[in-house]
């Protein structure tokens, strides 16, 4: 399995996709949240990140597609996961070491972020005048969002030989899992009634809870379990060749 | 035994690709999985793989079956799948090294040199395998499968688009190996299998219809041997008919005639002294001898 999750690794970064996504990532960042006067943390006024988690995830959610819509789809393209899967490692481990070389490049995307909060730290009055706490429960909030939408991507990735069709696939899944349970609670159907419980299957209900800084047990068992969940139905399509 | 087939079947729809085919292959050989295109060559060599599962019946690499001990399995296996799928986007050296990593291969870098020496790749090993030419390509798919020494090699079609040279080189590649491994080879061109095998399993519509060394197949099946004989000096088909054995004559024209006898008679001997009696003059004798491509074209056509 390391053997793959390195494999992984060094393809992001031996083509451009890995330094693209980390390049994109960051210089969008840089300019919504130090450049642009409308989400600017300078004009704004408030020594916070809150910008920085608040568009993240959408960022996240065409990024981490073009990250993983290769991962099964070009392999499957060009039949080099006929010798992969017949070599002597699981279907499981295939698609864990696909999911988490994936993470772990969009860890690395995120990881010069942390300067950011040194910055706004310094710009706080007094100095420090900052929810370390929010920030903290902020960054696991979505390094577990980044989870679950790499574990959507893959699955994505497997359904498919074309990488289009992935990546498309993966945003949609991704916006939908992501904002629409939100969205659809406030259907009449839903409204005052059950429109918590709905909420709760969508993840921006749980990111924002984690982002409170608080580490609700329940929060990170619903990521876990969403994660976990697709990458079971990915090791189910990838053995579909069974079927 | 290293590689067992017993009644195989594979379904698709309502469609036998492979239909109860049975054969064993035998440490020390190369087997040649011989059959016209969508025969159900390469539907056979993945399940064998453990790439599909069969429909029915059983498979077994080494002792191990390929559905439920897997694992096991497929450490005795070394795959060239067709077409040669490769990472285009790796050196010769990583995807070796990768390959390695995935078997766990005892002392990874030592043993990818080996190979690449034994392949022939070494002037390439620094290269990206998506600018080697095809006949490069296709060492490094011999040398990932040969990489972690496995008991018995399956290649699908592994001189498929080389150029002569370098289809001899491979060919002599697979003999050598030959000789410890047991080697499973899939083809359509049957000087291939005259040249790289020891037994052949012509199969056909998914079913087995020889399986013989090749020495065996090439009478095997013609159910007779065939003189042709040229004298200097008139005969009639009635004077031949009156050597022993001799079952039809045919004459090829002028003074050539053919002479066939079951295969238990070598008539050669007859027809030499035949002509002595008759004061003829021999001026050609041979046994024809039939090409795999004969036999081929008989078992395997409509």
């Amino acid at each position: 399995m390391l053997s793959i999750l390195k494999k992984e690794i060094n393809t992001f970064f031996s083509s451009l996709i890995g330094y693209v996504v980390i390049g994109v990532f960051l210089i969008l960042m840089g300019l919504l949240l130090f450049v642009f006067p409308d989400y600017s943390i300078l004009d704004g006024g408030y020594a916070s990140l809150e910008t920085l988690f608040a568009i993240s995830p959408m960022v996240f959610m065409f990024l981490i597609p073009a990250v993983t819509m290769r991962s099964f789809a070009e392999e499957q393209q060009s039949g080099t996961i006929e010798l992969l899967v017949t070599r002597p490692v699981s279907d499981w481990q295939i698609v864990t070491a696909k999911f988490w070389a994936c993470l772990i490049l969009v860890i690395f995307a995120l990881l010069p972020t942390i300067t950011y909060y040194f910055t706004v730290y310094q710009l706080g009055t007094p100095v420090g005048n900052l929810d370390s706490g929010g920030i903290f429960g902020s960054y696991i909030g979505l390094i577990f969002l980044a989870g679950a939408f790499v574990a959507i991507g893959v699955f994505a990735s497997s359904l498919t030989n074309n990488q289009i069709v992935s990546f498309v696939l993966a945003t949609f899944l991704c916006f939908f899992f992501y904002l629409s349970f939100d969205l659809l609670s406030s259907l009449p159907i839903f409204y005052g009634k059950t429109d918590d419980l709905v909420q709760a299957f969508g993840i921006q209900y749980h990111y924002n809870s984690l982002s409170r800084g608080v580490l609700d047990t329940r929060d990170i068992v619903y990521f876990i379990s969403l994660i976990l969940l697709f990458l079971a139905a990915t090791t189910l399509s990838l053995g579909r060749r069974k079927w | 035994m290293s590689v067992q087939v017993i009644g195989l079947v594979k379904k698709y729809g309502e469609q036998n690709a492979v239909d109860n085919i049975t054969f064993e292959a035998r440490k020390s050989e190369v087997l040649g999985f011989l059959g016209p295109n969508g025969a159900g060559k390469t539907t056979t060599m993945k399940i064998v793989t453990g790439y599909i599962p069969q429909t029915s019946g059983t498979a077994t690499v080494c002792g191990f079956d390929v559905n439920t001990q897997a694992m096991e399995a497929r450490k005795k296996i070394g795959y060239l799948p067709e077409h040669n799928p490769l990472y285009k986007e790796m050196y010769v050296r990583e995807y070796l090294e990768f390959t390695a990593g995935l078997h766990k291969v005892p002392l990874p870098r030592k043993q990818v040199e080996a190979m690449i020496e034994r392949t022939g790749l070494t002037s390439h090993r620094h290269k990206l395998i998506g600018q080697l030419s095809k006949g490069y390509r296709q060492r490094v798919g011999l040398a990932q499968a040969m990489l972690h020494n496995p008991e018995v090699l399956i290649l699908d079609e592994p001189t498929s688009g080389l150029d002569p040279n370098q289809i001899i080189e491979i060919r002599q590649l697979i003999k050598d190996i030959g000789k410890e491994k047991t080697v499973i080879l899939s083809t359509h061109i049957l000087s291939e299998v005259e040249a790289v095998c020891d037994r052949a399993v012509i199969i056909n519509k998914g079913v087995i219809v020889a399986d013989a060394p090749i020495s065996a197949l090439k009478d095997q099946f013609s159910g007779q041997t065939i003189i042709t004989v040229e004298f200097r000096g008139e005969t009639s088909a009635k004077a031949l008919q009156t050597i022993p054995n001799v079952q039809l004559v045919k004459n090829l024209g002028g003074n050539r005639w053919h002479l066939s006898a079951t295969l238990d008679h070598d008539i050669r001997g007859d027809v030499f002294t035949f002509a002595v009696q008759n004061k003829l003059v021999l001026l050609e004798l041979h046994k024809e001898v039939h090409s795999v491509e004969d036999v081929f074209q008989q078992l395997t056509k409509q």
